[in-house]
């Protein structure tokens, strides 16, 4: 793992996955996360070449049903569970700058 | 009341059958359990008690009418990641404050169909992430043998409300030994079905490869029994197998002989730290089972020691593209911003727990532009090496018996600071769950300090019916389950 030797930097992953963190956050997790990381590096001494991946331990390929129209969820169950929501739609903050 | 809560479902079945006691009076029994005892225990979140009574009502009444199903009238507590149509499903996380199930998770339909009184839903590590249900956002759960120890976890409500008496059994899910440990830690019976066995339908996804859902019962007979109903294909679910279910219930026989019966030993899983008392009464369970005519092989699983690292690269590279959904925007939490992005990044950080974000983080970087490679094609590629270890294995023989867990629960408390010491306790169920096979855990003895330990079988894909019945004959021939905590 040459490319991981410099380590992780946990306040940018934290903000590609949308999390913000405080700093006493930032500062503890960056510890323990280097300890984990420390630790998975045994995996280093395997020789996995020749190995193909495992997705998923039971192979199921290519699953297809017919396109036909199902029961879907109650509209207004799920709008119900919206924190915001008009007419039957979700609000959002404003997206787009004028 | 005649302790009606303290029975098994084969032993309520056939006292509500012959008319000896009704649904309505355990459910009663039961509820009156849980006013007791839940106070030290902490395992429900939420009881759903006028409506346990209805479908009680309506059991009775189904019965009457001469209706026989195989659940028929038994009260099962929910682990709080399932939908259950129409009530929260918190998952113990701040993020899904408010929410309500819109529909029923596929295996939650099956207990109705079964005829099962759903009793509530329990307390769970968040998103099912740990292994003592330390990390729940709405509630702290004790171990009912000791209330200074954990109930393990994640499934530490399902394991602890059944051996407090306090359900009859319970629902729970296993990404990395979150039935099975628990089951040992609790001392009653948990079940990882094989990957595929049962639908994921409904079932709020942590890994989506690794997860599946299992019962947790107080004997083998009745997970058996369980066992049956949850399984089965489901459209809802593409990675469910469309193969026969197996009578597991009905089949298992009471024979308690197992000549011809080849039991595989892995010395890896005896390893370095090992509880001693762990370590002698999982020894002595192989001798029983010697006893009753097992052969007994040693076997190797070479690459076991690699699992942790694998299981916590896929299972946190699978949580954080799973978690993506808890947002703020449709259901749930939600922390306003000025615009989404900011919404997003208060909500997750508002919503979620210590762990959760420590994963999802994790799992971000190792499935990163430039990491993938070295973190998670790599373990996946262990992952293999792991699972061909099992094939290998189970040439040589029927069923695997090892220990759960290298100790006996712990103190609350004594592993929260650090994480890393908390995940090497998987070392011993992870590898079952990356190899996709099936395992349960059920009690083999005690420690000095009255804590109980579980013995894990380990079965090949598809065999569950195999680790049953080596289950079924050690538990008939055994005195451990029959113990109940002082409650």
């Amino acid at each position: 793992m040459s490319e991981a030797k410099e380590g992780m930097d946990v306040g940018y992953v934290a903000h590609l996955a949308r999390i913000d963190l405080t700093e006493e956050e930032t500062a503890l997790f960056q510890g323990q996360l280097d300890q984990v990381l420390h630790y998975v590096e045994q995996l280093d001494e395997l020789d996995v070449g020749d190995v193909e991946p495992t997705a998923h331990a039971i192979p199921v390929y290519n699953v297809l049903r017919k396109d036909e129209v199902g029961q879907s969820l109650d509209h207004a169950d799920v709008i119900a569970n919206a924190p915001a929501a008009t007419d039957g739609e979700v609000r959002v903050p404003k997206i787009i700058d004028q | 009341m005649a302790d009606l809560h303290k029975l098994t479902i084969a032993e309520l079945s056939e006292k509500l059958a012959a008319g000896e006691c009704t649904s309505v009076e355990v459910v009663n029994d039961v509820l009156a359990s849980i006013d007791t005892t839940d106070g030290k225990v902490g395992a429900y979140l939420t009881i759903d008690r006028n409506s346990a009574l209805e479908q009680a009502k309506a059991a009775d009444g189904a019965r009457t009418a001469g209706k026989e199903l195989p659940l028929l009238g038994i009260p099962v507590a929910i682990k709080d990641l399932l939908n259950v149509k129409g009530q929260p499903c918190t998952c113990s996380s701040k993020i899904l404050e408010g929410y309500t199930a819109p529909y029923d998770a596929t295996v939650i339909a099956k207990l109705r169909e079964a005829g099962a009184v759903l009793l509530g839903r329990v307390n769970m590590d968040e998103f099912a992430m740990g292994s003592s249900t330390e990390n729940a956002a709405l509630g702290k759960t004790s171990n009912p043998w000791n209330s200074d120890h954990v109930p393990g976890g994640s499934s530490g409500g399902s394991a602890a409300c059944v051996a407090a008496d306090e359900a009859i059994a319970a629902l729970g899910s296993d990404t990395g030994g979150s039935i099975r440990q628990p089951a040992a830690f609790c001392g009653c019976v948990g079940v990882k079905p094989t990957y595929g066995r049962v639908s994921r339908y409904g079932l709020t996804a942590f890994a989506s490869s690794l997860d599946q859902i299992g019962p947790l019962a107080k004997t083998v007979k009745d997970s058996a029994i369980l066992l049956e109903v949850l399984c089965g294909h489901d459209k809802m679910d593409s990675s469910s197998i469309d193969m026969e279910v197996p009578a597991f219930g009905r089949n298992l026989s009471d024979d308690t002989s197992l000549a011809g019966m080849k039991l595989g030993l892995p010395k890896e899983y005896f390893v370095e730290g090992m509880d001693p008392e762990v370590e002698k009464a999982v020894r002595d369970a192989v001798g029983h089972c010697k006893s009753l005519g097992a052969e007994i092989v040693d076997v190797s699983l070479p690459h076991s020691k690699y699992a942790i690292a694998v299981y916590y690269i896929i299972a946190t590279a699978e949580a954080s593209a799973n978690l993506a959904r808890f947002d703020g925007i449709r259901y749930g939490l939600r922390i306003d911003g000025k615009n989404p992005l900011e919404l997003y990044g208060k909500t997750r950080a508002a919503g979620f727990g210590a762990e959760v974000k420590r994963r999802v983080i994790l799992g971000t970087y190792v499935l990163s532009s430039g990491y993938y490679d070295a973190y998670y094609k790599r373990a996946q590629k262990v992952r293999t090496l792991i699972r061909n270890d099992f094939t290998e294995a189970f040439k040589q023989c029927d069923a695997i018996l090892a220990p759960v867990t290298p100790t006996p629960a712990y103190k609350l408390g004594e592993k929260t600071d650090d994480p890393l010491k908390m995940y090497l306790d998987d070392i011993l169920t992870t590898p079952v769950n990356l190899a996709g096979n099936c395992a349960l855990s059920l009690p083999c003895g005690f420690s000095s300090t009255g804590l109980p330990i579980g013995l894990q079988i380990i079965g090949d894909s598809f065999a569950e019916e195999t680790i049953l019945k080596v289950g079924h004959a050690y538990e008939q021939t055994t005195e451990w389950h029959k113990q109940k905590p002082g409650l």
